[in-house]
């Protein structure tokens, strides 16, 4: 078989591959550490049972669910109290409850998000309006 | 294959039971359960919030200088002070009697009561044009007859600041929060620039049992705020309505606006 101008393309092949595998390879066998989320701030510090609203691993990846859906609640239908399936009564509200024990936004909303590769100010956008609460640094 | 009608009605029985059995699926295939919510026991409710301003009373007290209700206003809410006419924002501000009640304006009343000073801020109409024209229904009414923005949704077109025939809607050309000048209120949000905002009646502190943050201030000095339910005859509103004679904003216009102003 004859490839007309075969060097060239067969040239032109291996460069394209090399390129497109490039994320790939490039990070081979490099690991980066994942974030370490910080707990210790002064309200959960005080709770003698160290529990969020839903269980750790469905506020990892449902928390975004959640935040839209207690919106929906306050904010269309004036719905205000939420009740945990442990029977605890919540105030669905970002910025008076849930920033109430996680009092250290820098060190636990951001280090995921930044870890995600998400846009700071785009992507959550919620402290746009929300107002994160005061950090000693 | 040769059907008769026989076996083709019995098909077809069959397949209409299958239907049939559409809730039975439904309700074996939900895994999460429903969340439960609770009522809020500490809050204010109303069929319909309305507002009363006492002209006379405002004018005792206020002519010229008294700021105290948009001064509360502005600082429960996070509102900006952007500083020019053209981008400004705006809750409840003060406009002149002229402007405002131009239609029952003439050319020979007194020149000073053109010029007083009127408490404007949202109608919270009971046919608010502003929630028919939103084309995202991100301004919406409650069933406590608030006209809310929720600003998650706004995208703002701006559609509703045209619609409104009383100005009471601004919009946020800029970020906000480098123009509040005061100490942010850390329970209540900003907003964002590209968003419409305007006074929503405090429903976050009727949430909590409080009155609207400008009728309290106004409760401290003057008396010439009152806030109540318009559909109850025993209300604060009802009974001051009742006793002193009242105008509206462009009632004529049909929207039913929800902010009365005492002579």
């Amino acid at each position: 078989m004859k490839i007309y101008d075969g060097k060239y393309i067969l040239i032109g092949l291996i460069i394209f591959i090399v390129l497109a595998t490039f994320p790939v390879w490039f990070t081979h066998g490099r690991t980066v550490a994942p974030p370490d989320l910080k707990l210790d701030t002064p309200v959960i510090g005080k709770m003698a049972v160290k529990q969020c609203v839903l269980p750790k691993e469905e506020m990892i990846t449902g928390h975004m669910k959640l935040l839209n859906d207690w919106r929906t609640q306050v904010v269309r239908n004036n719905e205000r109290m939420y009740v945990a399936s442990d029977g605890k009564t919540y105030e669905m509200s970002l910025q008076n409850e849930c920033m109430k024990c996680h009092s250290n936004k820098s060190e636990f909303c951001d280090r995921c998000h930044t870890y995600a590769g998400l846009e700071k100010g785009v992507d959550p956008y919620c402290w746009n309006c929300h107002i994160a609460p005061k950090e000693n640094k | 294959m040769e059907t008769t009608r026989r076996t083709f009605l019995k098909l077809g029985g069959v397949c209409t039971l299958g239907l049939g059995t559409l809730p039975i699926v439904n309700a074996l295939g939900k895994t999460d359960p429903e969340p439960k919510f609770v009522a809020n026991t500490r809050e204010l409710t109303a069929r319909r919030w309305a507002m009363a301003i006492d002209l006379k009373a405002c004018w005792e007290r206020g002519d010229p200088k008294c700021r105290e209700c948009t001064d509360a206003c502005h600082t429960t809410h996070n509102v900006p002070d952007i500083g020019n006419r053209q981008h400004e924002v705006k809750w409840i501000w003060s406009e002149s009697y002229g402007n405002v009640f131009w239609s029952a304006a003439n050319p020979y009343m007194p020149l000073d009561l053109d010029r007083k000073p009127v408490m404007v801020l949202c109608n919270h109409c009971a046919e608010a044009p502003c929630v028919r024209v939103c084309p995202t229904q991100a301004t919406f009414k409650r069933a406590d007859g608030i006209t809310v923005i929720d600003y998650h949704r706004c995208i703002g077109c701006r559609f509703c600041m045209a619609a409104c025939p009383y100005g009471a809607r601004s919009f946020n050309f800029f970020e906000p929060r480098p123009y509040i000048k005061t100490e942010l209120n850390p329970r209540f949000p900003t907003r964002d620039a590209g968003v419409v905002e305007k006074c929503n009646f405090c429903e976050e502190r009727l949430s909590m049992g409080q009155i609207p943050a400008c009728v309290e201030a106004c409760n401290k000095e003057a008396r010439a705020m009152y806030f109540g339910d318009l559909e109850d005859p025993g209300s604060e509103v009802r009974r001051v309505l009742a006793q002193r004679y009242s105008i509206r904003r462009r009632p004529e216009l049909g929207t039913g606006p929800g902010v009365f102003y005492l002579i």
